[in-house]
């Protein structure tokens, strides 16, 4: 299924979806050295979100998390893309930063849709968030 | 959001300017602004090496580009003069490196939270501030007009000279939605107070029975903005705009509240934000009065611009055996780690110290301060 979205940072990449329900802050819930999730009040905590496309519906908490995703980049812990539900200042700014690919507000045939009912774990996804559209294959 | 041809070339510029430009279109699309504004000025946050660390550090340094408007920024970890006393040489070359990254890009290294001091800011005035006390003065007291910015959003308007149209740029969005009545408190307690009872999304306008000095003012916004979601705030009779709105039905009653107090200080730290030339004045008052030097530490901090025009009450305070240090604050250097326990006047290194230095906090006004520190 290939939905369209909203571009928030600019990118191509593919790869395994790591899905969770849950609002994530990079700072705190994720361990920089890592990528695993640490915040056990978060479904997918114990899992590493390194070069996964992780869909999430939104960010939470500190405002001073924004070169979080810049360290984990660098440090290549970070996840190639991200889809939210829809996005918050901080994750916007923090992926724009690190350069990695951030598309939310996915729609249908123009109909918004909750990406998490649409993509499971381990799914095959493309994004191309230059073109702004996403791409899911089941089959992994 | 719509973008004029100009704006659409500016993201396929060079890359620094194209990401910055990014940014703010992002942040557009997010608050569903229609479009971007000029604004006049710009003030970055993030300065001290302390709270960026090296990815900060890094990402300044390869910044290409030019701020195209007033840009001035915040505290760093240390002053620039004595910072021996404060920072160890790794710490110093860090952020001077910092600073010259800065300097690059054309900001005015003025390293403090109270711009509004340095320049004539206006009524009006579309600004892209970030440094949440210095936001909250700016909106609430002067009656100019800026979002809570971040670091990087407010370097990204510094260079493209705009920043998206939405929230309290507008009007209609900086309108008071809860009446606070209070007696007579402390500005900066009632602040602390306040600012963690007001749900997310209250603009306040308070009743009092006197009138507030605008360094008053500025103690209440500050503490306001450290504990609450809050970015302007009106006073009835007092502020700039409170006129322009009618009186909310929505009503708190302020009789009293406590601030926990639980330690013997051995810092006594004030100008958070850092003090204007009556508050020097203050502190130097109290101090002739009681006619003897300190007897516990007692830092004070302040623009160097505001010491520099004022060395003789700089010197004079300073022949008490307190120490004024510009440049950096008790909130963003690492020196007051040294320390267990430090007494403020200000509602916001009240909430900070303990989650960003991990010391202990005692709360007094200015005149219970300088006596702990006397005795």
């Amino acid at each position: 299924m290939k939905f369209r979205g909203r571009t928030i940072s600019k990118g191509y990449a593919e790869g395994e979806a790591l899905v969770s329900s849950n609002n994530i802050s990079f700072l705190g819930d994720v361990d920089v050295e890592t990528g695993m999730v640490v915040a056990d009040d978060i479904d997918i905590a114990g899992k590493s979100i390194k070069n996964k496309i992780l869909v999430f519906p939104s960010g939470r908490g500190s405002t001073v998390g924004t070169y979080v995703l810049l360290r984990m980049k660098k440090k290549n812990t970070a996840p190639k893309a991200i889809v939210n539900v829809e996005t918050e200042p901080i994750i916007a700014v923090g992926a724009i930063l690190a350069e990695i690919p951030l598309i939310d507000k996915l729609t249908f045939k123009s109909e918004l849709i909750d990406p998490l009912k649409y993509i499971k774990s381990g799914d095959y996804i493309v994004v191309n968030a230059t073109e702004g559209w996403v791409e899911v294959n089941e089959d992994c | 959001m719509h973008l004029t041809k100009d704006e659409e070339a500016l993201l396929e510029s060079n890359s620094s300017v194209a990401k910055l430009m990014e940014i703010l279109v992002a942040l557009g699309k997010i608050y569903g602004a229609e479009r971007l504004i000029p604004i006049h000025s710009s003030h970055i946050s993030g300065i001290s090496y302390q709270n960026i660390g090296d990815e900060g550090l890094e990402w300044l340094e390869s910044l290409n580009a030019k701020v195209v408007v007033k840009t001035t920024v915040n505290p760093a970890g240390m002053d620039l003069v004595k910072w021996e006393a404060m920072v160890d040489k790794d710490f110093y070359s860090k952020q001077i490196r910092i600073i010259k990254a800065l300097e690059k890009i054309g900001a005015e290294i003025s390293l403090t939270c109270t711009p509004y001091y340095l320049y004539d800011v206006k009524f009006g005035m579309h600004l892209a501030w970030a440094e949440s006390s210095a936001i909250i003065y700016a909106n609430s007291i002067i009656g100019a007009r800026t979002n809570r910015e971040s670091g990087i959003s407010a370097i990204a308007s510094a260079v493209i000279g705009k920043t998206p149209y939405y929230g309290l740029h507008i009007k209609e969005n900086r309108a008071p939605n809860v009446l606070i009545k209070a007696a007579n408190f402390d500005p900066s307690a009632l602040g602390y107070h306040v600012g963690r009872i007001l749900k997310h999304d209250q603009i306040p306008i308070f009743r009092f029975e006197k009138t507030l000095s605008k360094d008053e003012l500025k103690s209440l916004g500050a503490a306001l903005a450290a504990t609450g979601n809050v970015a302007i705030f009106h006073v009835e009779n007092q502020t700039p705009e409170w006129k322009n709105f009618e009186i909310p039905k929505e009503k708190i009653e302020i009789d009293g509240f406590e601030i926990k107090n639980e330690c013997e200080p051995d810092l006594i730290a004030i100008g958070c934000p850092h003090l204007s030339k009556d508050e020097l004045l203050q502190v130097l008052k109290l101090l002739e009065k009681e006619k003897k030097t300190v007897k516990r530490e007692l830092w004070l901090f302040t623009s160097r611009y505001v010491a520099n025009k004022n060395k003789e009450i700089v010197e004079k305070i300073e022949s008490f055996n307190a120490k004024v240090f510009c440049d950096t604050c008790m909130v963003v250097s690492p020196i007051t780690e040294k320390f267990e326990c430090v007494m403020v006047n200000s509602g916001k290194a009240l909430t900070y110290l303990p989650k960003l230095r991990g010391v202990k906090v005692k709360f007094g006004s200015l005149k219970e301060c300088i006596k702990t520190a006397l005795n």
